[in-house]
């Protein structure tokens, strides 16, 4: 299997993803995923709305802000308010009243997040529920179960996660054991022609074990692939060479979904390196803490440097927050009790990571992705040589000279 | 401006105000309430989701508690307020306090008064005062003024002479600044109603305010819990007597619908809107009906639901929220209940607000169980419009000569 990427994946399983542009330099593509709720253009970021809400934007507000897919929450929605009652709402669609589509993770993730609340067996992850103390067990079967009910466009495979600083044999048992619940996902779910269940590609920080799992999962007919276990506590070094190895190794007809991705430099270079989808808790947390997102990096609207700062957040930027707003006043606001200055910086902060991916795949169909990236580099870091070593080295790896 | 009575049926107003704000081409309805914010902003919502909501009033009232201490700001931004919270064709009213958090007593000098923001106590003189009405350029705005006296529960007639005395020495000061500035021109000076529960005093308060060249009137002090509210509203009427016809009456701290209602009776033209947040602050959605003119099918169904709701809030919670330590009213229902959790309906049947057209009980309630911001927007959205609406009935009612129908439906509801 080294070497050459694969170009076809087995079986003729319908293909949910179109490829529109490639980079004659990187793996970058552009390309368009045809999910039951309508397309989506990619390279896409998804903001993450764990518990049915975008936290305080309504769902016209995403619309408006060009938003075409989000994500849920399996492990938090099949607590509160529960399957059942989801269902009986016609879906997380119904319930939330979210008309584009939607993508819940399997609940494998707080299987980290929540570490010291969970217990890890073949069988699947036995959970303590912060709430009110009962246990629960989430199996491969159950997840698929719950994200049955829940209707999401995309589903994610149940799988074992461990922290990427984690070494030793719980690495390989957990890349072995991903494969095992893939196919009892792949077995349970009762609605393939409705929900698309996506792979998690495991293996940790070590080459072999990846490059294991990636020989393995790609045999299964799944319709897009996630390179999951990684965005943890490891060094970017290491990061960017699993993401290149994992994207080397995937399909090319098939989209490639980097979780926990992020960071605007982090989503350049991932797209460089040939990954389609991300997800990021981070654009609308920082945004609750007052940080609204910038080419140039992020200003701490709370500090009293903006204090009289009478522009808006960025001049250049289309939302609703900059159309009517200074960073001054933003400043006050956030002084105060009223929430409403979360809300303007959250619909901000996705405005800039989705118009960034849009600027991003204009790049790629206009045949001039590293043009972009360098000038991309440049105002980030404020010379393109000044960028990370790691991004330098990641983009260099795909053919991308910065300097 | 011009205020124009189109009736007046049984004490209550029903009229214009014409020609308001800097290019005097607005106008508000009377009786009416104004947008209440904090900071500059409608609570929870942004310039999108303010805009979702049916019927926002023409004025939004801003509170010099939360914007004093931003004085320096404003002055360097020299465009005013409304332009600074993004609110530019808004009309602007300025009162001294934010009508929800109480204000400490013993504040009050011969020189000056306070207001307390987020990091503290702004002491004013009333140059100081005057100074921050520059920056903030609102069309209206409550005059410096000693209001103290409702802050306890006895008032001394001394007392209650002092917060009149004083209220007109700062109002004279002020008038005198307004003269010496250019800026403050277009600016209009609310003259403020003192007096406590004295009534001499409310009379002299009256009539003095009433010979300076004022815009309107703020009666303030008659704020208070329900038992109190009885009392003072029989002062109230012998008050607006000695006002003048053609100018505003505006009340501070009066915001439920049946005090709202004793109030427009007794000659009352203006309210602030602090009620619909402070029922959204409890997770509370206003369900109570103002449809004086029902069809019977709707009348029964009507029925139905108001009583289960009355049964429920029978054992009335106090609920300990954010500067809201307020009981639930029989206008509202508390969306934390159980009984919500598969409630698909939305909050009120034929509510054409934003969060009844697109969303359920369900789906509010599961958004306060899990602490989600977006429950605030979505009842803050719902809470505001139900409320406007109420207000654009009274208006209907008093021009179709319906108002004791309204009256006794609300009165029906307010347990």
């Amino acid at each position: 299997m080294a070497g050459a990427a694969t170009q076809v994946s087995v079986e003729s399983a319908p293909r949910i993803m179109r490829l529109v542009a490639e980079c004659s330099r990187s793996r970058a593509r552009a390309g368009e995923l045809r999910l039951p709720h309508g397309t989506v253009a990619t390279p896409v970021f998804m903001p993450v709305g764990t518990q049915a809400t975008m936290k305080g934007i309504t769902t016209e507000q995403l619309d408006a802000l060009g938003c075409r897919i989000c994500l849920g929450n399996t492990y938090h929605l099949g607590l509160r308010p529960g399957p059942e009652l989801i269902q009986k709402a016609n879906g997380l669609h119904g319930f939330m009243n979210w008309p584009h589509n939607l993508l819940t993770d399997s609940g494998g993730f707080q299987m980290v997040s929540l570490v010291s609340l969970s217990e890890v067996t073949e069988e699947g992850v036995r959970f303590r529920s912060p709430y009110d103390g009962n246990e629960t067990l989430l199996s491969p079967e159950k997840s698929v179960q719950i994200q049955n009910a829940l209707g999401s466009d995309i589903i994610m495979q149940l799988d074992d996660v461990v922290s990427s600083t984690v070494t030793g044999p719980r690495v390989e048992e957990a890349m072995y054991r991903s494969i095992r619940w893939l196919d009892r996902c792949i077995a349970a779910h009762q609605r393939p022609d409705k929900q698309n269940l996506f792979a998690i590609i495991q293996g940790g920080l070590d080459a072999d074990l990846r490059a294991t799992c990636l020989e393995e999962m790609t045999k299964r007919d799944v319709p897009g692939f996630a390179i999951g276990g990684l965005s943890g506590g490891e060094s970017k070094a290491q990061f960017w060479r699993m993401v290149a190895l994992s994207t080397s190794r995937l399909p090319k007809d098939k989209p490639r979904y980097l979780m926990g991705v992020g960071y605007a430099t982090d989503l350049v270079v991932c797209v460089a390196l040939g990954c389609d989808m991300f997800d990021c808790v981070f654009p609308t947390r920082t945004a609750r803490f007052g940080s609204a997102l910038v080419p140039t990096g992020n200003l701490q609207l709370r500090k009293k440097v903006f204090e009289k700062d009478f522009g808006p957040i960025d001049p250049e930027c289309t939302c609703p927050t900059c159309q009517n707003h200074s960073r001054a006043f933003l400043h006050a606001l956030l002084h105060s009790d009223n929430t409403a200055a979360l809300h303007h910086l959250t619909v901000h902060n996705i405005a800039y990571q989705l118009q960034l991916m849009s600027a991003v795949r204009t790049s790629i169909v206009e045949k001039r992705f590293p043009d972009f990236v360098r000038d991309f580099m440049g105002t980030m870091y404020g010379d393109p040589t000044l960028c990370p070593t790691w991004a330098t080295d990641a983009l260099a790896s795909v053919g991308i000279t910065l300097g | 401006m011009k205020l124009s009575l189109t009736k007046v049926v049984n004490g209550c107003r029903l009229g214009k105000i014409k020609n308001l704000g800097k290019t005097r081409d607005h106008t508000m309805d009377i009786p009416g309430c104004l947008l209440y914010t904090k900071t500059g902003s409608a609570p929870h919502l942004t310039h999108h989701t303010l805009r979702n909501i049916h019927g926002v009033p023409a004025m939004v009232q801003l509170t010099l508690s939360s914007l004093a201490e931003h004085h320096e700001v404003l002055t360097e931004y020299k465009e005013g307020v409304g332009k600074f919270i993004g609110m530019p064709e808004s009309l602007l009213y300025c009162s001294l306090h934010d009508p929800v958090s109480p204000c400490p007593a013993g504040y009050v000098t011969n020189k000056s008064a306070s207001v307390w923001g987020v990091s503290g106590r702004v002491e004013m003189t009333v140059s100081k005062f005057m100074a921050i009405q520059q920056a903030l350029q609102p069309d209206w705005f409550q005059c410096l003024s000693d209001g103290e006296v409702s802050c306890k529960e006895a008032t001394s007639i001394k007392r209650a002479r002092k917060s009149v005395d004083r209220s007109l020495l700062f109002l004279d000061s002020c008038l005198r600044l307004q003269e010496e500035s250019e800026v403050l021109q277009k600016s209009v000076i609310i003259g403020v109603i003192e007096g406590g529960d004295v009534m001499e005093e409310r009379l002299r308060s009256a009539r003095e305010t009433a010979k300076r060249p004022v815009g309107g009137f703020l009666l303030d002090g008659f704020q208070g819990n329900p038992t109190t509210l009885e009392t003072r509203l029989r002062l109230l009427s012998s008050v607006t007597a000695e006002l003048p016809e053609d100018k505003p009456r505006l009340i501070s701290g009066i915001s439920r619908p049946d005090e709202v209602l004793e109030c427009i009776e007794r000659g009352v033209d203006l309210f602030e809107s602090f009620f619909p947040y402070q029922v959204t602050e409890r997770g509370c959605a206003l369900t109570f009906s103002f449809d004086y003119q029902p069809n019977p099918e709707e009348t029964l169904l009507q029925q139905n639901g108001t009583q289960e709701e009355i049964k429920c809030v029978d054992d009335m919670k106090k609920i300990e929220t954010t500067g809201c330590n307020q009981e639930i009213t029989s206008f509202e229902i508390n969306l934390k209940e159980k009984k919500y959790q598969e409630d698909f309906n939305p909050l009120v049947r034929g509510c054409s607000c934003y969060c009844c057209k697109n969303h359920t009980r369900a789906y509010i309630h599961h958004l306060l169980v899990t602490n989600e911001l977006l429950a605030g927007v979505l009842l803050m959205m719902h809470n505001f419009e139900h409320y406007f609406g109420f207000f654009h009935s009274i208006r209907e009612a008093l021009k179709s000569d319906k108002l004791a129908q309204l009256k006794e439906l609300i009165h029906r509801q307010a347990s």
